[in-house]
């Protein structure tokens, strides 16, 4: 094939894949109603200020599992059609203001079949791929019986509970959230919220007044009073219920944390008789220009409101701009497909390095490249999430997945500039890949910038213990992933045995002595040992400093340095393993292969460490119990088991090591760039 | 020569990894064992022992099946001891290596003196209260004081481990000598139901009114078990009867005797101090709209008669009062946010894993600072 096109190949797919991220950063033009503009206003909830499409999201992840509601259904296998969505904000608007709308809206998600049949639902709903998702109009008659039945769930120790009584509990929920969501921004029944405001400041004076009578003892006019009862009743329901509270602090110097829901401020308005805060009035205007579909006052109110908050509560206007244009930005989600497509071709790169030499070096140079640009979006929101949060990088499980794919990538591209063969690419872009996979589906669960609890609530030791360990956590996976590598490039190719540069080429002894071209590493195999090697030295660094640090930690904490805890536990078996595996080479008890297999094994020690402690669902760190992904896990071991499994058959099996394969590789054509060189 | 084979063996590196693997093996199995034992038996079982036991449920045999963390944590010592004896040379270039394995030691050694001298007990204190004792969890003492004057206690405390043996006690302060009958690890006490028909536990006091249900141990975290014991009391002029004791019977019982009068009660074991805490202010935050605790803080006033110290003290999360040899931890409180609880840790050796952190630190950085010049040098030479 022509060069030119070899050539311009890596930069012709940075560039495609640059454009992509570049595009998202455009704006988008805002339609009839200006639901971005809604979308970034301020609120708080879950402890924090978020935007309202960071609560939108957040909901419809813990209700539908999904961040926005399809319009149409399509087959799963069909995805290049995109139907029309409802996208996570619009479907808040709709439940806080449209509710007979959103009610008839698919969107609980139920499996279950005993559950299905419980609440005599087969038949309704809609079906996609073996899932079922119903309207709240659905589940009206049955909500009694979910309630009842959520509740005696509840009351079952969560790593106890039965699937059916997971799924009760998540249903109940769910709808118990949906509900309250329909409280945000006006009570129960109202067609126009800017009228009933109206109404309420009509009915507050002669209402106090009859009051005022009636504690005098003087007569009184009943009907006035009994107006004035009802709307506070509907606003203490409203107060009590309310999941989101948006009504920020009245000043700009008043304390950050004196936000209130709708209800406390109507409640307090109608006691009072004082004249309610002025983001009600906008707030009400936002909600009425939504629900008599007219556009125009909807986005009155909300550039208004919008300008209220630059002069009272600028810096959570600020927040919730951020965070709506992380959000929108979705780094993680962009960073993993192309760290998917940086792994096969880095794939492609090394299979086809005797055969096509020059096109494999071109394909390898485009996986470095994607690696690169991923690893750059990663950064960006790892460092976005960072700022947004004013915490370092690790906070929770989530947290942990994604900076383990960070730092997994970023040890890879490092290693890959070093011995340029593709091999740091590949396992690390993978390791990339599945573990923003893992954040991917950690992410459903809802919030994941939740507040910290106040154990937990410390930066200094976030900084230092978390941050030490997940590295640890990392080093270890890529580790593991470069010996999966190595038994399969070594049972199924012949390219372990691959000489790395000519014979007597070498300078000696070479200034990069772990470069391909160092006379120790002459083969592939050799230095690809050598790199696992490397690897595990720094794991067992990083995770002996975590756990020394969470010692001291749990020291100043809880009085002991070492507790026996699951996640203390987990640590201390990966220092163990590591300091077997690094005895065990110094000891001359294993080579190459045996390191290979070790490293295996360290994927099953660190998975345990990491997620399995936590499924164990005991002890002071078990903060985030998941169970779908104990199968995930199970199945990760066996692939894991397998890989070992290959690696121990003997070598004269592999195609590396034959005598032939040897020969006939150590005499081909290739010949690697020297890492000094170009 | 049998010795010179014992020596090569105990110090090989083979050892070293078999022992370090082991080791991983036996952590593993130790956490999966919390699930089913609880945190403080599996520990007992696995890691405070010199062998892990095992025989069939409900069998009273049991044999040694895998080696415990006593036995691995003293092979360790050996082997890296030996090993060092064997292969020191006095180079500096092996350093680092060496203060490493010091402060391995240290550690190792550090933490056995946490485990064999550490005393871990609870403070709980309504706002307001003071207390000049802490109380052990895990322990219970037979308590009986003498209240004849009323402007006057004595007591007379039988700590668990003498119920345990169930033998006799007698003291020169109380009148009558204490058989203990029978000891409960662990059992409920509750109200005699109408048609009950097995015997009640003892004859005196409440005795007759309960029925005492034995139970299994507690594996939950957060939960324990609570013991329960039957004593006779005897004079030398007779007995005085039998009588229950658990922490479920919450009002003293009252003997009277010879122109005496004795309470009797269970209750978790003091630990008194010649210092008094006193608790001003508990304070609990939540981040607001939810449950998420934000911080919990126990403002506490400390008074020591002996060094006339009072001083107010803030203890929160993350940041304890060491005092008296003894470190303060806010560690729980109650629901109604009145209370607080302070869990009480006394360890003469706290220190250890620090030095012995610092240790392997420095040899750490002076391993990889000796390693990174060689590297230079042999750049330099080229």
């Amino acid at each position: 094939m022509k060069t030119w096109f070899l050539r311009a190949l890596p930069w012709a797919l940075l560039a495609v894949f640059a454009a992509d991220i570049v595009a998202i950063l455009l704006p988008r033009p805002e339609g009839e109603f200006h639901l971005q503009a809604f979308g970034r206003l301020p609120v708080l909830a879950n402890g924090r200020v978020q935007p309202f499409d960071s609560l939108g999201r957040n909901c419809l992840l813990q209700i539908r599992g999904t961040a926005a509601v399809p319009l149409e259904e399509k087959k799963s296998y069909e995805f290049w059609k995109h139907p029309p969505k409802l996208r996570a904000t619009e479907w808040l608007l709709e439940v806080m203001t449209r509710p007979e709308v959103a009610d008839a809206r698919p969107i609980f998600l139920i499996h279950h079949p005993d559950l299905l049949e419980d609440l005599k639902l087969q038949g309704k709903g809609v079906e996609k791929s073996g899932l079922h998702y119903f309207a709240f109009n659905d589940l009206k008659p049955v909500l009694a019986r979910i309630e009842s039945e959520g509740r005696q769930a509840m009351s079952v120790e969560s790593q106890a509970r039965t699937a059916y009584q997971r799924q009760v509990a998540k249903l109940f929920n769910a709808v118990a959230l949906y509900q309250r969501l329909k409280f945000t921004l006006q009570p129960e029944g109202t067609r126009d919220m800017t009228v009933e405001l109206d109404e309420l400041s009509k009915s507050v004076e002669p209402g106090l007044a009859a009051l005022r009578a009636r504690q005098a003892g003087r007569e009184f006019d009943r009907a006035p009073l009994d107006r004035l009862v009802e709307f506070l009743r509907r606003y203490d329901t409203m107060a009590q219920l309310a999941y989101a509270w948006v009504v920020p602090p009245p000043s700009a110097d008043a304390p950050r944390e004196h936000w209130q829901n709708l209800g406390q401020v109507l409640f307090q308005a109608g006691m009072s008789g004082q004249a309610p805060p002025e983001p009600v009035r906008w707030l009400a205007e936002i909600a009425s220009g939504y629900t008599l579909r007219d556009a125009s006052r909807f986005n009155r109110a909300v550039h208004a409101y919008g300008e209220w908050l630059a002069a009272h509560a600028p810096a959570e206007l600020r927040k919730g701009r951020a965070e709506f244009w992380y959000n929108q930005l979705q780094a993680f989600l962009h960073a993993m497909i192309i760290y998917l497509c940086a792994f096969l071709l880095a794939s492609i790169a090394m299979l086809t390095v005797q055969a096509w030499p020059t096109g494999s070096e071109s394909l390898r140079r485009s996986a470095l490249y994607l690696a690169i640009l991923a690893l750059v979006v990663h950064t960006a929101g790892l460092a976005f999430r960072m700022w947004l949060e004013r915490r370092p990088p690790v906070t929770n499980l989530y947290s942990s997945a994604v900076f383990v794919g960070w730092a997994v990538t970023l040890l890879g591209v490092g290693v890959e500039r070093v011995y340029r063969m593709g091999l740091g690419v590949a396992a690390s872009a993978l390791v990339g890949f599945v573990t923003l996979l893992i954040a991917h589906n950690l992410a459903l669960g809802g919030d994941t910038m939740e507040m910290m609890r106040a154990v937990l609530d410390n930066n200094f030791w976030l900084a230092t213990h978390v941050i030490t360990i997940t590295l640890g956590y990392a080093a270890m996976f890529f580790a593991g992933f470069l010996g999966i590598l190595y038994i399969g490039l070594g049972v199924f190719t012949s390219l372990l045995a691959l000489k790395l540069h000519k014979e007597g080429e070498a300078p000696q002894p070479h200034p990069k002595p772990f470069g391909p071209d160092d006379i120790a590493a002459a083969t592939l195999g050799k230095a690809l040992a050598k790199m696992i090697y490397a690897v595990i030295c720094f794991g067992t660094l990083f995770s002996f400093a975590g756990t020394v640090l969470g010692g001291i930690w749990a020291d100043q904490s809880w009085g002991r340095f070492w507790g026996w805890d699951p996640k203390e536990n987990g640590a201390l078996m990966i220092v163990l393993w590591c300091a077997a595996i690094l005895h065990a080479r110094w000891g001359g008890l294993i080579r190459e292969r045996g390191l290979a297999n070790m490293a295996i094994f360290g994927n099953v020690i660190t998975a345990f460490s990491w997620f399995g402690t936590n499924m164990l669902g005991i002890g002071l760190h078990s903060y985030g119990f998941m169970d779908a992904a104990f199968r995930w896990l199970l199945l990760f071991y066996a692939t894991q088991l397998a890989v070992i499994g290959l690696g121990l058959l003997p070598l004269d099996k592999w195609r590396s090591f034959r005598k032939a394969s040897v020969q006939q590789a150590g005499t081909g054509a290739y010949v690697a760039e020297p890492a000094s060189g170009s | 020569m049998p010795l010179e084979k014992l020596y090569q063996f105990f110090s090989s590196l083979r050892l070293t990894v078999l022992l370090l693997v082991l080791g991983m093996v036996l952590v593993f199995l130790g956490t999966l064992a919390q699930v089913s034992l609880g945190l403080y038996r599996a520990q007992n079982e696995f890691f405070r022992s010199f062998f892990v036991y095992w025989g069939p449920p409900g069998a009273s045999w049991r044999i040694p099946v895998f080696p415990g963390g006593y036995l691995l944590g003293a092979l360790m010592l050996i082997n890296l001891i030996a090993a060092h004896w064997r292969y020191f040379r006095a180079d500096w270039r092996k350093s680092g290596i060496v203060l490493i394995h010091a402060g391995l030691v240290l550690l190792l050694l550090g933490q056995l003196a946490t485990d064999l001298l550490s005393v871990e007990s609870t403070l709980h204190l309504r706002e307001g209260e003071a207390k000049n004792y802490s109380e052990v969890d895990r322990r219970v003492e037979l308590a009986i004081t003498e209240v004849t004057d009323p402007a006057y206690d004595q007591v007379v405390t039988i700590p668990q481990r003498v119920l345990e043996r169930q033998g006799e006690v007698s003291v020169s302060q109380l009148p009558f000598t204490i058989r203990i009958r029978k000891f409960y690890p662990n059992a409920m006490v509750s109200a005699r139901p109408a048609d009950a028909t097995e015997p009640a536990p003892a004859d005196q006091g409440v005795g007759p009114q309960v029925v005492l249900t034995p139970l299994p141990h507690v594996t939950e975290m957060g939960k324990r078990d609570v013991p329960a014991a039957v004593v006779e009391l005897v004079t030398p002029s007779g007995s005085l009867g039998r009588w229950l004791a658990s922490e479920y019977i919450s009002q003293p019982q009252r003997i009277a005797t010879g122109g005496r009068v004795f309470t009797l009660a269970m209750r978790p074991q003091r630990l008194y101090k010649p210092w008094t805490i006193r608790l001003l202010d508990f304070r609990h935050d939540r981040y607001p709209g939810t449950d998420i605790p934000k911080n919990f803080s126990s403002r506490i006033l400390l008074t020591d008669p002996r060094n006339g110290t009072e001083r107010e003290v803030v203890i929160r999360m993350n940041s304890p009062l060491r005092y008296g040899g003894e470190t303060y931890y806010q560690a729980s409180y109650d629901p109604d946010d009145q209370g607080s609880v302070l869990q009480v840790v006394r360890n003469p050796s706290w220190l250890t894993p620090y030095i012995a952190c610092s240790m392997i630190t420095v040899g750490l950085l002076l391993q990889f600072t000796i390693h990174l010049f060689r590297f230079a040098g042999r750049i330099v030479r080229t």
